[in-house]
């Protein structure tokens, strides 16, 4: 089973400091790692190669430092990664990046599966999986918790949705996201970081993949940005102490009387 | 081609629609008047009666396009794009919205790929621009952390997903009028290679979190999976679902349908109640948005007290006996 997993480097967000001026990312000293949620879309993939064989390949979009989260995703035991990048790359949507990424997926070759992380924690959109799938037109599946069976032909797997699990049969190849409930990420091993040191990782430009350039970066995106604002973060609520049982039951009182005001009770 | 007009993508289930529908009727409305056109609603469905869909009328819509076969009664992401592209290239809107459910996140990106539109996920708020008639869409990005205003200058139509749950379902005027325009399911379209072959329901509790008005959630204060039963029995007072940390999901306290937060789900409940739960930025990703927020931790620093509307610093095994004896003394005195 030959599996593909798209993932994106993004700024490690635990404890992200914004520049309250300009509303933007205050990014120098923030570590950049990999997409925490594609860690998952990562352990589901090299679990399938343990089983059934074949190889895991990564791919990303990104500056050319982005070629330290694909050089830890070998660490951690996938067999290759290919890095996207370029001055005409800067600036892509969804649009822009799903279209840019299907097209850097055929390069790579045949593949059965493809395997995203539900969403990029900065973006936070979960629309360039379903994206690549389009653009590829691959059966998909979203919010996958759990891959039952799988052969050459078809993959069975549960679906997490509002009001239960859903078990879908895909024929393949097919493109899934997948939620943290799927797996839990092993760590890079020693042995994995020495291979990812030596392994090549090939950085292709647009010319490279053949793609339309007008299709790309700002001119191919749909989408702009255009305002930026910092939501203020402390609403300045009521905070009653109940250090003891007395100071509990007014501060309960309080609460109740509250959420009465509210229309909760 | 000339865009125009306002979609709202409506939801069935089980030849019923859901309240989500209603939800988009009340910004599709106002983008609607402001754009002075027509507001409808797309319904793809299985088994749906002219009442029922009528409800979007009286709430809203001046017309409503259902394609009812089989072949929708689940949501598969194939078949419905291809029915959905078939309808946007026929009748062009200027604008679609769709809800930010695990359909409408899958189905708008499928569809926005193929007819190169603009897509914006997860908004918490649409206005249009004055002046150029652009769609403005405002939604939280890199955890919380900043609002993006975007915008489609160019490309038609524009679409976004919107929170369930962030906006009131639109009003029904019973003396509204519209036309249901019924379509025909064209075989073709339909795509064959995902297959629906099971589903487990969630047992018992509630757990769809994402469309409950309130949300009760417990984090690693709690101690101990026993105690998360002080989270259901105050959940059960307020009408409402039961939420976790990741920390108490990860000590499997509780199923992972129950995670608020950046790896979990995302909630916009009127009122948001958290009980031992310190508020990392990964928990806040997730429930920020909330109209109302109740947070009772025992540290007077929790990061979840920058947030709360009101904060009860305090040991949570006290707090929460007395808040539900309260509570049932409220209701009986009814
Ligand atoms: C990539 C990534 C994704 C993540 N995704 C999520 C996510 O989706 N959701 C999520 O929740 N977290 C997520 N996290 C984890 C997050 O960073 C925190 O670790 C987690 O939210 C902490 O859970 P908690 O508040 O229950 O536990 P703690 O941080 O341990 O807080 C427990 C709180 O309980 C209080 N407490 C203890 N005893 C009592 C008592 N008797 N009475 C009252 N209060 C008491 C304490 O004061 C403390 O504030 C993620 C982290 C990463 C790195
Ligand atoms: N620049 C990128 N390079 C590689 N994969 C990406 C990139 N952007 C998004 N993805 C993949 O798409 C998923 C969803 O990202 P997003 O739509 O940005 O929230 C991620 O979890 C990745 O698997």
């Amino acid at each position: 089973m030959n599996i593909v997993i798209p993932i994106k480097q993004v700024p490690e967000t635990s404890n992200v400091k914004m520049d309250e001026k300009t509303g933007t990312m205050v990014r120098e000293g923030v570590e950049s790692i990999i997409n925490p949620l594609d860690l998952y879309a990562i352990e589901a993939g090299i679990q399938l190669k343990d089983r059934f064989g074949g190889t895991v390949t990564v791919i990303s979009m990104g500056p050319p430092n982005a070629e330290k989260a694909i050089r830890e995703a070998i660490a951690m035991g996938c067999d290759g990664g290919v890095l996207v990048s370029g001055r005409e790359f800067a600036g892509s949507d969804t649009w822009a990046t799903a279209y840019a990424l299907s097209e850097s997926i055929k390069k790579i070759g045949a593949f059965d599966l493809i395997l995203c992380g539900e969403r990029a924690t900065d973006g936070d959109t979960g629309q360039v999986g379903p994206g690549i799938a389009s653009f590829l037109d691959v059966s998909l599946a979203t919010y996958v918790s759990r891959i039952v069976e799988t052969d050459e032909k078809e993959i069975v797997v549960e679906r997490l949705i509002e009001d239960g699990y859903e078990t879908l049969a895909m024929r393949l190849p097919a493109l899934v996201t997948v939620v943290k409930e799927i797996s839990y990420p092993r760590l890079p091993t020693l042995r994995g970081k020495q291979k990812a040191r030596k392994t090549a990782v090939p950085v292709w430009a647009a010319a490279e993949i053949g793609i339309d350039a007008a299709k790309l970066g700002l001119n191919g995106s749909p989408t702009r940005v255009v305002k930026i604002e910092m939501p203020k973060v402390t609403r300045g609520g009521k905070i009653v102490p109940a250090p003891d049982e007395e100071s509990a039951v007014r501060a309960v009182d309080g609460l109740v009387d509250f959420l009465k005001s509210k229309d909760f009770i | 081609m000339t865009y125009a007009g306002v979609w709202t993508i409506a939801e069935a289930r089980d030849g019923a629609l859901r309240q989500v529908s209603f939800e988009l009727l009340t910004r599709g409305r106002k983008l609607a008047d402001k754009r002075n056109t027509t507001l409808s609603s797309v319904v793809l469905a299985s088994g749906i009666s002219d009442e029922t869909v009528r409800e979007l009328i009286k709430r809203g819509a001046d017309r409503v396009y259902v394609v009812d076969d089989p072949a929708l009664a689940h949501f598969t992401a194939e078949t419905f794009s291809n029915v959905l592209v078939k309808l946007i290239d026929t009748y062009a809107p200027e604008i679609i919205i769709a809800a930010a459910t695990t359909s409408g996140r899958t189905l708008m990106p499928h569809v926005s790929m193929r007819t190169h539109a603009g897509l914006t996920a997860d908004c918490t708020d649409l206005d249009i621009e004055e002046g150029t008639g652009n769609l403005l869409q405002t939604r939280p990005a890199i955890g919380g952390n900043i609002l993006a205003t975007i915008k489609t200058p160019e490309f038609r139509p524009q679409m976004s997903t919107v929170r369930p749950r962030s906006t009131k379902p639109a009003p029904v005027d019973a003396s509204r009028t519209g036309e249901i325009v019924r379509l025909p399911f064209d075989p073709a379209l339909r795509d064959g290679r995902v297959r629906r072959i099971g589903f487990k329901a969630n047992e018992g509790e509630e757990v769809d979190i994402q469309s409950a008005d309130v949300v009760v959630s417990g984090g690693k204060g709690l101690k101990k999976a026993e105690n998360f039963a002080l989270i259901r029995e105050l959940a059960e007072k307020l009408g409402g679902s039961i939420g976790a940390s990741r920390d108490a999901v990860d000590r499997a306290w509780i199923g992972y349908p129950h995670q608020v937060g950046l790896s979990g789900k995302t909630v916009t409940p009127k009122l948001y109640v958290a009980a031992g739960i310190s508020g990392a930025i990964q928990h806040l990703a997730g429930m920020k948005t909330a109209e109302t927020i109740v947070a009772i931790n025992s540290d007077p620093d929790a990061q979840i007290f920058r947030v709360a509307d009101y904060g009860i610093v305090g040991d949570l095994f006290e707090v929460l006996p007395l808040l539900n004896e309260r509570l049932s003394r409220e209701v009986g005195s009814k």
